[in-house]
């Protein structure tokens, strides 16, 4: 197949790539730039693992061709920190405990934060809708629907 | 119930974030897909196309002469592919607990989800490209997908809807014109078991109302948001290594008699698991990643697909039972009769020990002088079924609390009455004679729930025109592993001259915080900040064997192991500073200022460990730097280091014919109250509040705990709409846009709470949870529908449709 020549901006970085045309990018993130924060949980874009933000808005980067994502400014899980001070949402997931196995995580983190910069002051129910592409199997989503409005209060303090 | 003396804890009990947080919230944690290595191949599993068949034959030259492929296996290039299951016990207990495992079909293919043929190549599309390419020949069989019909057949079946009732199954006898699921048995018959106590012909002559209804609980997925996966390599000694998700370490062991090499040449090392809910208990890729690395020698990973885990991993037994149960007009249950069927699915895996839990938990949390509990596991060709968070508790929980409400109904009283009435208390025995040792908190748990949950009065409907029911029920689940496995772990400690500890333990931590509460315990003990201690974890040539990350046992368990860890090492410290704090601050005699002198005995009884001092309580202003302590003795006794075991209670395999004595080691009650509105017009219904109670003895980490219950509450409140759609050996459901788990908009309010009696027998008087949560609620959920719309429903899947149609027929 032939190689195609992307740019993509990750994290700040600049990465120039060789990929084929039926390369993900989620795998592109994950093997080429070695970014392991986001998972592969189904493949198909349902249950929200592989989540990256993209000028501001939460993609399911499992589902999108690496060819057709040129150009892109990517911010991954591994890019939200800075060095070790984590971000609000980080923050607040790891002060409510709203981390039990932690594989849907990144992609939690990722989508609350694209949350935040949709909406800075949610209320509960708003969460609630806005996370259900982001599948949790451990905590019952009740500690981070908590951390959220945390990380919102929060950020409202510090502005 | 043993009250522990209350101690005066600065990091037991608090809500310390755990060890693993930050790295987990940055995505820095490995999970299994996260590693590769160079020169790695990746392996695929080659699945049967039908769920019953006859192998005839396996034509691998094509997918092998394909460039890229370096090994396709078969059954017969398996060293030992007949084995029987193993779970990490180390005690062989023979008889029907360890049955028949086999690697790779051969014979009979016995399910849609059994594995053919392995395949390692250079890209996972070669690897996929071989797969099609290997010609497999089956004879397709008929198959048997109803465990009732596995047992009695099709012939005579009443033709009611529901098909032979569990009592048939129990007291007919087997068919002998049944399909064999197996080629190597005679009958499709896993075990037959059974708990008795009392007299029952006499008891239902004293019964003033009998409620009697047949049941059935539908298979349940873990549904882990990570898929089984690993990676595994030769090492340069030969020794065959593994990282791979798995709840059970010690599978090594069978991973090395199925490769045909002495225990010591197969490593596991665990990763953090992205989930296990008794999914990962069972071998999932291990054994085929290392055939693949034994046949290659090259490094090989396998990571199934979302579609492959939700085929071919073990699932919560589905369950036909039938409960019979009477009462006087009092209220006061004098007889219940259960018959139980288990569909085990295609292998024996964990049935029996499942079977046990559905056993004698049949009867339920309630004292009850005259019960009898009887129950038969059959094979079918369905995907096996095997250990899910609750371990064939949360099946009879369902049924025995929906009878009490019937009951309650029956006798006009409450659910709330009729469970005062009959639950068991402090002294009780189990069904099976013994009495436990840890509090029954049963009383305390209802009164709670049913107060929160009417703490407001009911209203009839909600302002948008649905209806409103509210719902209690309780229940009990063991922690810790069947007696007569003869449980044990052991976990190391070494104290490094800094003052800061290596904690060494083969835990499988899979989300519960089951390494980082062992570091908590350790750091109370020594008086340290939990960032002091580092768990190091997972690795069976490297770290004490803690056994299995199941049956709710790493707290009890390895906690205890901890304690026992700590004990030397805290004595010997102590000692030393003891003579350290009487030569610094009681000067000798001859000097001016002496008072008088205490002797290192009576400085030894008041030393108190925290903020990485060791105190003499009395004057804390006379005190020790930890660390300076660890230099001492270090300096002068040698490397501060133990490992210490924690045996749990033993006794020999039960007599299977009528269960008695202690079966496990305690148990951990629950209650939950759940109020949901139900649309009348749609059938749809919502569960608006869940109150979730638990009698944990003493929360460690009281995040953690809580984390438990809320988890494990919403985990079974999605079996009741999760169904797998299973069509004669077809998981039609197979993603997660068919497979339905709840997601964070079907969340209700979730009002959590702990009771702390300090009555378990792990450390500090703590009881498991992680199993336990998740009892108790399906039922209270069911009890909460029946309240609202006067429909009882006798099945633990109810879909919108399934409320329609009940309510046509009312």
């Amino acid at each position: 197949m032939t190689k195609h020549e992307i740019t993509l901006k990750v994290n700040g970085k600049l990465h120039e790539l060789k990929v084929e045309p039926n390369e993900l990018l989620l795998n592109v993130l994950r093997e080429k730039l070695c970014l392991t924060g986001s998972k592969y949980g189904c493949g198909i874009a349902e249950c929200g693992a592989c989540t990256i933000l993209v000028g501001g808005k939460s993609y399911m980067s499992c589902l999108v061709p690496a060819i057709s994502a040129d150009g892109w400014d990517i911010t991954t899980v591994e890019g939200l920190a800075d060095g070790d001070k984590l971000n609000p949402v980080q923050q607040a997931f790891v002060d409510n405990s709203a981390i039990q196995c932690g594989f849907c995580v990144p992609g939690m983190v990722v989508t609350s934060t694209a949350l935040l910069l949709d909406n800075p002051a949610p209320d509960e129910e708003y969460i609630k809708d806005y996370l259900r592409g982001n599948y949790c199997r451990c905590t019952g989503y009740v500690a981070m629907v908590k951390s959220v409005m945390d990380a919102a209060a929060k950020m409202k303090c510090d502005q | 119930m043993v009250l522990q003396e209350n101690l005066n804890f600065r990091m037991v009990g608090t809500r310390v974030p755990r060890h693993d947080a930050a790295a987990k919230a940055k995505g820095e944690q490995m999970y299994s897909d996260d590693r590769d290595m160079p020169g790695m191949l990746y392996g695929k599993v080659l699945r049967s196309a039908y769920p019953a068949a006859i192998l005839k034959g396996v034509d691998t030259s094509k997918a092998k002469a394909l460039p890229g492929v370096h090994a396709v296996l078969t059954a017969k290039d398996v060293p030992v592919n007949q084995d029987i299951s193993k779970f990490g016990q180390m005690r062989d207990v023979g008889g029907g607990f360890e049955g028949l495992y086999k690697v790779l079909a051969d014979g009979k293919i016995r399910a849609k989800s059994e594995a053919i043929a392995l395949v390692a190549a250079e890209t996972e599309e070669i690897a996929e490209e071989a797969c099609r390419l290997i010609e497999v020949d089956y004879d397709v069989q008929p198959g048997v997908f109803d465990p009732r019909i596995a047992i009695l057949g099709t012939k005579g079946m009443p033709d009611n809807g529901y098909g032979w009732s569990a009592v048939d199954c129990i007291n007919k006898p087997e068919s002998k014109d049944v399909y064999l699921v197996s080629s190597e048995d005679d009958s499709n018959v896993i075990m037959r078991t059974k708990v008795e106590n009392g007299d029952l012909e006499a008891a239902w002559k004293q019964c003033d109302v009998i409620v009697e209804n047949d049941y059935y609980t539908s298979p349940h997925d873990h549904a882990y948001l990570e898929t089984e996966g690993g990676i595994g390599w030769m090492d340069d000694d030969g020794v065959i290594t593994l990282r791979v998700g798995t709840q059970v370490l010690e599978h090594y062991r069978t991973i090395a008699k199925v490769l045909g090499l002495p225990h010591t040449k197969v490593r596991n090392i665990g990763v953090l698991v992205g989930g296990g809910f008794g999914g990962k208990e069972d071998i999932t890729v291990e054994t085929y990643i290392a055939l693949l690395v034994q046949a290659t020698r090259r490094p090989v990973k396998m990571v199934w697909s979302r579609e492959e885990s939700l085929e071919c991993h073990s699932k919560r037994h589905p369950e036909y039972l039938h409960y019979k149960t009477g009462a006087t007009k009092d209220g006061k249950i004098i007889a219940q009769d259960v018959s139980i069927v288990m569909d085990g699915g295609c292998y024996t895996y964990c049935t029996p020990w499942v079977q046990m839990y559905s056993t004698i938990n049949g009867p339920g949390c309630y004292a009850i002088p005259n019960v009898r509990c009887q129950s038969i596991s059959t094979f079918t060709n369905n995907t096996f079924s095997s250990a899910n968070r609750g371990f064939g508790v949360p099946q009879t929980n369902f049924c025995y609390e929906r009878q009490m409400d019937e009951l309650a109904a029956k006798l006009g009283m409450s659910p709330y009455e009729i469970r005062k009435k009959n639950v068991m208390k402090n002294g009780d025995p189990q069904h099976t004679g013994f009495v436990t040792q840890g509090h029954v908190a049963l009383d305390e748990l209802v009164d709670t729930v049913w107060q929160k949950l009417n703490a407001t009065p009911k209203p009839e409907y909600l302002p948008d025109g649905r209806k409103v029911g509210r719902g209690i029920a309780c229940g009990m689940m063991s922690y810790g592993r069947l007696c007569f496995l003869h449980d044990s772990s052991r976990v190391a400690l070494r104290i490094e001259l800094d003052g800061s500890i290596t904690l060494r333990a083969g835990v499988p931590d899979i989300g519960g915080g089951q390494g980082s509460v062992l570091a908590q315990i350790c750091a109370e003990e020594f008086g340290l900040p939990i960032s002091d201690v580092h768990p190091f974890v997972m690795d069976t040539h490297l770290t004490p064997l803690c056994g299995t990350t199941t049956a709710t046992r790493q707290l009890y368990m390895s906690g205890n192991a901890c304690l026992e860890a700590v004990k030397p090492l805290k004595a010997a410290l102590a000692r030393k500073a003891a003579e350290i704090i009487k030569a610094e601050y009681w000067p000798p005699r001859s000097e001016p200022g002496y008072e008088w002198e205490p002797d290192v005995e009576n400085i030894l009884g008041q030393l108190e460990f925290h903020d990485r001092k060791i105190y003499y309580a009395p004057d804390p202003q006379k005190a020790v730097d930890f660390k300076t302590v660890v230099a001492h003795v270090s300096n002068e006794q040698g490397e501060l280091f133990n490992e210490g075991q924690f045996n749990a209670p033993a006794i020999e395999v039960p007599d299977l014919s009528n269960i008695k004595g202690q079966i496990l080691p305690d148990m951990t009650y629950t209650a939950h109250g759940v109020e949901v509105a139900v649309d009348e017009e749609t059938g749809e219904y919502e569960v608006l509040r869940v109150i979730a109670a638990i009698d944990c003895g003493k929360a460690i980490n009281r995040n953690s705990c809580e984390g438990q219950v809320e988890g494990g509450a919403i985990y079974n409140l999605g079996w009741l709409r999760e169904d797998l759609c299973w069509r004669d050996g077809v998981t039609k459901a197979n993603k997660f846009s068919t497979y339905l788990i709840p997601t964070s908009a079907d969340v209700p309010d979730v009002e959590t709470v702990l009771i702390e009696s300090r009555g378990g027998v792990g450390p500090y008087g703590a009881k498991g949870v992680g199993e336990p949560a998740d009892n108790s609620i399906t039922p209270a959920t069911v009890n909460a529908i029946n309240d609202a719309i006067g429909v009882s429903f006798h099945t633990t899947t109810i879909r919108p449709e399934d409320i329609l149609f009940a309510l046509k027929k009312k």
